[in-house]
């Protein structure tokens, strides 16, 4: 607990419009900055899948307007193998950096955290600013990929050297493409370093009265220990893109080896080695997953126990899995290197982590079936992507039990079943966490309700979609179809066309419903019907103010705290839950 | 609401359940000895998984079926039985047992082809890989592969190894272009690069790994029916990655030196 008034911000709300929506220091204004620029990427990304998937299918399609983007990357419209690889790693990189990592920590986090401990903003809200703006002008430099001669980098979201490092006679994209990703990552990074020090600051000295660690929403807790790894990882990312751009720029040698020869010309690098990018890449890439999902861990406990009117089912124990995970996922990069030349002890070693991470994520899981277990569940679009959220993440943690192995490794290595994996357990899921907070907050950011019938058939074919777009990518794997090909020139591919189309088709219909989203979204933002202050009948702090709330969040009012945050239960007044905020007196038996 | 859910979901568990087990869309036959046992212990994985995967999906939609909220409702909020401990003992349980399993005792593949050196009797090829092709070399009757001279390489002159045929140790050296080894017999394929990460895959002999430039990695496995198959490039190495590819002949011990004179006469 922390004394509010001297950490307390006493800014006063701008006047101007640059100031108000722009270069605003309102962490609401910034997290819905950071949530629109997570919706502009998922747009572009998504845009992006469709591509890649019909080249798939349908190579020789004329792709309209697409040789206007890239007269060399599709000419005549019809795009090139190397082509697909540039639109492929845009799409994974946009995808992971700014839409998993930005809008369920940055967005949300943003927006609610500060409310929801009862602050009156973030800790430093220059900082915060600074870091939208910043990440900002990391998607800037990403998207100019696309303009640039050669098109985006064809190395793929992970980059490996000698490909990325070696310039432009490793292939088209592999010039100013892959000099921009790197100075647009390591820019990302800069931005992600800066919000998670505001997180951990403003969650550890902001916190109202009565606020305790163990009163805060599942969902501070989540932010919190996210913002952690966040730190701890994208420092390294920072310093391996860095390595990067000077060995494509400046002649270093950090993953370039001796005797390289690309295109028939010997490369002028000597002494490092392609594995260490590996290392660092994925010491940064798997706390990555986490960062992705953990924000998700925290809303749907919180949504769940909100529309089950129930408490979380173990809170104490949530907390503990989510530390624990957070701890282990620091542990276990390289199993995505079993195979890549690393030592075999190390691989032996490194699968023990893995597999033990799956009890904290199993238990995770399994409270919130017992959360939802003889509760009076609200079927609100919220709930429903909350419990797919759980469908999801169960069916692509799953998968995880056979990579973690490095003997099944062997054989399912970079097939289309790491794909399915991954989509589903780190995509998917973290998108229905998003779409679940998108739906709870809505009212709160904007002040109206959105559509809830858009937003059911939103969820149907959404839910139903992701099914049929990535559960049969396991089934290919398991007959050994890489992932990564351009075309499928290989014999035993050539079966597996039929489920490659359906699974095309499935994606660009499961895109086409998102634009019902969208549309909700945007529709709802002016012609919604207007919001009360507590539509969910929630008890975390952002229910007790108005929707949206006023620019320092509490009106001057400190709020003070004495409940925990999930106390729902029987009703003893008309009403089956207690504020956080409500007297210490009034209780509910749950 | 509730009802719709529980329905679609357990169609989809079903549908799921139902595909895997049809082994429509499963792993080609296996075809090197350290295979079986990964088959079995895919198999386990399998049973594992799956009951966890039914489990959870049916008990979510049962859940989402009975536990709706009904207009005027006036039933009583329950807690789970055993409350959070029971699911965390069953939780450490499970999954532990699986965990112990899967990682100690199914390791065995594993350790037998990484912690476990070669057989001396092994076939020895040394397999180079570069933007887009996989060169194979035979040591030849004195059993040594002569050093690679990254300057001479020409794919010109055909010399995909960079060979100074002056040189002791190259003279015999045996360049092809497919690879060929002996059924029953071991193998060890020494693995190099010279220019990208370049993944070398065979699905049928249950082999994976990726060739660095700058390290020389082995494999080794045992093939053991004779038939040949397809060598995937598996890790991104360029625009023409997806037609990186080559084959591997199993062959009988007799076809198999046939061939290998041939090769020979053509150096």
């Amino acid at each position: 607990m922390s004394d509010t008034s001297a950490a307390a911000h006493h800014h006063t709300a701008p006047t101007s419009f640059i100031r108000k929506y722009i270069f605003s220091l309102d962490h609401k204004v910034i997290g819905i900055q950071y949530y629109f620029l997570a919706i502009f990427s998922v747009l572009i990304g998504m845009v992006l899948s469709w591509l890649v998937r019909i080249h798939l299918v349908w190579p020789q399609l004329h792709i309209w307007g697409l040789e206007k983007l890239s007269p060399a990357g599709a000419p005549g419209g019809v795009m090139t193998p190397e082509y697909y690889l540039s639109l492929l790693t845009l799409h994974g990189t946009l995808m992971v950096f700014f839409v998993l990592t930005t809008a369920p920590q940055a967005g949300f986090g943003n927006y609610a955290l500060p409310i929801q401990i009862g602050a009156e903003d973030m800790a430093f809200p220059w900082l915060n600013m600074l870091s939208f703006w910043t990440t900002f002008v990391g998607l800037c430099c990403l998207v100019a990929t696309l303009f640039v001669k050669d098109g985006p980098p064809i190395s793929g979201w992970t980059a490996y050297p000698p490909l990325s490092a070696v310039g432009s006679d490793a292939g088209p994209g592999q010039g100013m493409g892959q000099n921009l990703w790197a100075v647009s990552i390591a820019i990302f990074c800069v931005g992600s370093l800066l919000g998670a020090l505001n997180f951990i600051v403003t969650t550890v000295d902001l916190r109202a009265k009565g606020m305790s660690l163990m009163r805060m929403p599942l969902t501070c807790w989540a932010w919190l220990i996210t913002a952690i790894l966040s730190l701890l990882s994208f420092a390294v990312l920072f310093a391996a893109c860095i390595l990067l751009f000077l060995d494509r720029n400046a002649g270093t040698s950090f993953f370039l080896p001796a005797g390289l020869l690309v295109n028939e010309k010997l490369q002028p690098h000597s002494g490092g080695s392609p594995l260490l990018w590996q290392h660092l890449f994925w010491f940064f890439g798997h706390p990555e997953v986490y960062i992705a999902i953990v924000p998700g861990f925290g809303v749907i406990s919180h949504i769940l126990s909100t529309f089950s009117r129930k408490p979380v089912l173990g809170y104490k124990v949530i907390v503990a899995c989510l530390l624990g995970i957070g701890f282990l996922s620091f542990m276990v990069w390289g199993h995505h290197m079993f195979l890549s030349g690393m030592s075999p002890y190390s691989g032996f070693l490194f699968s023990i982590p893995t597999l033990i991470i799956t009890i904290p994520a199993t238990i995770v899981s399994l409270l919130w079936l017992g959360t939802i277990f003889g509760g009076k569940l609200r079927f609100t679009t919220s709930m429903m992507f909350a419990l797919g959220f759980i469908s999801v993440f169960v069916t692509g943690g799953l998968g995880g039990m056979f990579l973690a192995q490095p003997s099944l490794d062997i054989f399912l290595h970079g097939t289309y079943f790491v794909v399915g994996h991954f989509h589903m357990v780190m995509g998917v899921a973290a998108i229905f966490g998003m779409f679940a907070g998108t739906y709870y907050w809505f009212p709160k950011m904007f002040g109206r309700m959105m559509n809830e019938t858009m937003g059911k058939i939103h969820f149907w074919f959404t839910f139903v979609g992701v099914y049929c777009i990535f559960m049969p990518m396991h089934f290919i794997g398991l007959e050994g179809n890489p992932r990564r090909y351009s075309q499928f020139v290989n014999a035993f591919i050539q079966p597996l066309m039929p489920v490659h189309k359906f699974m095309t088709i499935a994606a660009l219909s499961t895109g086409i419903i998102q634009f019902l989203f969208f549309f909700n979204l945007f529709w709802s933002i002016f012609k919604g019907p207007k919001a009360p202050n507590n539509p969910w009948e929630s008890t975390s702090l952002e229910w007790t103010v108005p929707s949206p709330p006023p620019f320092d969040n509490f009106a001057g009012v400190h709020p003070v705290v004495n409940h925990g945050a999930y106390e729902y239960g029987e009703e003893n007044d008309g009403k089956d839950y207690v504020m956080q905020t409500d007297p210490p007196t009034r209780a509910v038996t749950g | 609401m509730g009802r719709t859910f529980a329905v679609i979901l357990t169609l989809i568990t079903v549908i799921t359940v139902a595909v895997f087990v049809s082994h429509h869309w499963w792993f080609p036959e296996v075809a090197s000895a350290h295979g079986v046992g990964m088959n079995d212990q895919f198999v386990e994985t399998f049973i594992g998984a799956g009951i966890g995967f039914v489990l959870a999906q049916l008990a979510l939609a049962v859940f989402a079926w009975r536990f709706g909220e009904k207009k005027g409702d006036s039933r009583k909020v329950r807690v789970f039985p055993g409350g959070a401990k029971g699911l965390v003992i069953f939780a450490f349980v499970y999954v532990g047992l699986e965990i112990l399993g899967l990682a100690f005792v199914g390791q065995k593949v594993w350790a037998d082809m990484y912690f476990t050196p070669p057989p001396s009797d092994a076939t020895k090829v040394q397999v180079l890989a570069g933007q887009f092709a996989f060169y194979f070399r035979y040591p030849g009757p004195d059993g040594k592969f002569g050093p690679i001279h990254v300057d001479k390489i020409d794919e010109g002159t055909q010399n995909f190894f960079g060979i100074d045929t002056s040189e002791e140790g190259s003279k015999d050296d045996i360049v092809t272009a497919e690879v060929a080894v002996p059924v029953n017999r071991p193998v060890v394929l020494f693995l190099d690069s010279k220019d990208m990460d370049h993944g070398f895959y065979v699905r049928e002999l249950r082999v994976q790994q990726d060739m660095v430039p700058g390290m020389e990695i082995p494999l080794h496995f045992t093939p053991t029916k004779v038939g040949r198959y397809d060598i995937a490039c598996n890790q991104l190495c360029g625009l023409g990655h997806y037609n990186m590819r080559a084959f591997i002949n199993v062959m009988s011990e007799p076809d198999y030196k046939t061939w290998l004179t041939q090769q020979a006469a053509l150096q």
